[in-house]
């Protein structure tokens, strides 16, 4: 196994127990936030998506490239905007009128 | 740009995901971290396309044109109610963006006839099948919770046997590609067609109602699809986000799994809620219930000095948020407190009650979850329940012979009365009946949601 891919291994296991810390305090009520969210930082896919686009490989790969960026985008762009209504809409009690 | 250079803007960007879940710890600076997020997202997007991989523009712009235009659409028109379809599809597109990529990365190698690393490979093998799972395993569970396919577990004989031959093929495929040199696609290809299968055979045999945990799960797929693309590119934020998110979908698929009291594999494999699963234990025949009034649901109401809404997803079906809104206020009026009691599956997803009633105006700081909720159920003058069956069943505390014993429920035989609003005696979605409903201390009030809760609104006002 090449360094880079021990590297790898290594962040993703650091990153998963810092994922189980900070997700297990976020309170029950901002979960369907919380999955809508994480679910658009998955999106992060489109840094590859963006990368097979650009490159210059041939059409099958462009086009590859292009139905990539579009889900990955849809993830993102859809990921955090219908999260961000979500969260617009919780209020505290004192500020209602 | 430097190679190194832009590592370092990567790791800016890991930095800003895991500030922003950490401020989903409360609904005050939530926004504010989803902000910092979708901040990170954009920079790590900008690096991308700064670095020197990246010759042609064109069809990047028509990409990100096109996928943001519906992203945005999407997000933009979704109904709250149907939330769980939206992140269903968007697991899903998040999975066959990876497929893609890894599928790219594989022709790539072939093409420039390049042997690909052993390590390399094998992770193309891992997102491919992941990416493909995530696909089609998120699109049937779209397809169920948007009811264009029975919600009903979809079983046929030997299903397990042959779902467990396909995962061995796809395995066999994959490891003979690693192992043996030379590139081929047909294999490759096959693979990703059986995996896809696979995704599709894995959600078939689950349930409606059991959608929750799957799409939690498939939300951790997603994450787990885009760590393994980062191994491919040899990305260390892709990595990151990632294993952020496969925790994220874990966790939340694990406290839903608990708050019905199954495990995981009964979820997964149990093809839990078909006409097998409805025998009801009790039968109901020689039980009277009370049936109140408006009128005198109304007066309890009005001088009750602790009301508890316990919401179920009735509520939602028919459309009663802002009804039921209008009743707590007017109940506050009257110099009443009220509470909302959240089950965690009320909804149709982790958390969904709590959104559909934020949408309502119901300040958070009123909806109480389960565990706080329960002990405060003996100083309720009422409970009023809206559309809520099965996770308000004394079955699941006392009746060991029910399918749902054991399961955490809100325990709304403890307070001082019930009111219970149901459109009929049907029993709910496991077809269990409940005893809630014959207790001497319940009065139930028949109709539809909405319209029952208006008279309430209409009756209270004119006392």
């Amino acid at each position: 196994m090449t360094e880079s891919v021990i590297l790898g291994i290594v962040v993703f296991t650091l990153a998963t127990f810092l994922g189980f810390e900070l997700i297990q305090r976020v309170p029950p009520t901002l979960h369907t936030p919380l999955m809508s969210g994480s679910n658009a930082i998955s999106g992060i896919t489109i840094v590859g998506a963006l990368i097979i686009a650009g490159g210059d490989f041939g059409w099958i790969s462009q086009a590859i490239g292009f139905a990539a960026v579009v889900l990955a985008m849809i993830n993102v762009v859809g990921g955090y905007s219908v999260t961000d209504r979500m969260l617009r809409m919780f209020r505290k009690d004192s500020e209602s009128s | 740009m430097p190679a190194g250079l832009a590592s370092l803007i990567y790791l800016v960007s890991a930095a800003l995901f895991i500030m922003g879940i950490k401020r989903l710890q409360s609904p005050d600076t939530a926004r504010n971290g989803n902000l910092m997020s979708g901040l990170g997202m954009l920079i790590a997007i900008v690096v991308t396309l700064l670095d020197q991989q990246i010759v042609s523009f064109h069809v990047i712009i028509a990409g990100v044109i096109v996928g943001g235009g519906l992203g945005f659409w999407m997000a933009r028109s979704v109904k709250m109610t149907s939330m769980p379809q939206m992140v269903a599809l968007l697991n899903g597109f998040g999975g066959g963006a990876s497929l893609l990529v890894a599928g790219a990365e594989f022709l790539k190698a072939g093409m420039f006839g390049e042997p690909l690393a052993i390590d390399t490979n094998i992770t193309i093998q891992l997102g491919t099948l992941i990416g493909s799972v995530t696909l089609t395993g998120s699109f049937i569970a779209f397809l169920k919770l948007q009811e264009l396919m029975s919600g009903k577990p979809l079983t046929f004989p030997l299903q397990k046997t042959f779902n467990a031959l396909v995962f061995l093929a796809i395995a066999v495929l994959a490891v003979y590609q690693v192992v043996v040199p030379g590139h081929q696609a047909e294999i490759y290809y096959a693979m990703v067609g059986l995996s896809l299968l696979l995704g599709v055979l894995l959600v078939i045999p689950i349930g409606g109602a059991d959608m929750p945990v799957v799409i939690a799960l498939l939300n951790s797929y997603s994450g787990i699809a885009a760590a393994m693309t980062g191994f491919v590119i040899d990305n260390q934020v892709l990595i990151v986000a990632g294993a952020l998110v496969g925790s994220s979908g874990l966790i939340l698929a694990n406290i839903m799994c608990k708050a019905m009291n199954r495990s995981l594999a009964n979820v997964l494999f149990g093809a839990f809620g078909g006409d097998s699963a409805g025998g009801s234990t009790k039968s109901a025949e020689g039980l009277s219930v009370n049936e109140v009034s408006v009128e005198d649901a109304a007066l309890r109401l009005a001088y009750a000095r602790l009301v508890i809404i316990v919401p179920g997803y009735g509520l939602a079906v028919a459309q009663a948020q802002h009804a039921v809104r209008e009743l707590a206020d007017l109940i506050r009026k009257n110099g009443g407190e009220v509470k909302y009691a959240i089950h965690p599956v009320a909804g149709r997803m982790p958390g969904h009650m709590n959104v559909l009633l934020a949408e309502a105006n119901v300040p958070y700081d009123q909806l109480v979850e389960m565990d706080d909720i329960n002990p405060q159920f003996p100083r309720a003058d009422v409970a009023l329940v809206i559309g809520a069956n099965d996770v308000v069943n004394p079955a699941a505390h006392n009746d060991p012979s029910s399918p749902i014993y054991g399961m955490p429920i809100i325990e709304v035989e403890n307070a001082q009365s019930t009111i219970v609003m149901k459109r009929s005696m049907n029993p709910g979605f496991a077809g269990i009946q409940n005893e809630l409903f014959y207790h001497q201390k319940t009065s139930m009030l028949f109709g539809d949601a909405k319209a029952s809760l208006s008279a309430l609104v209409g009756e209270i006002k004119s006392l």
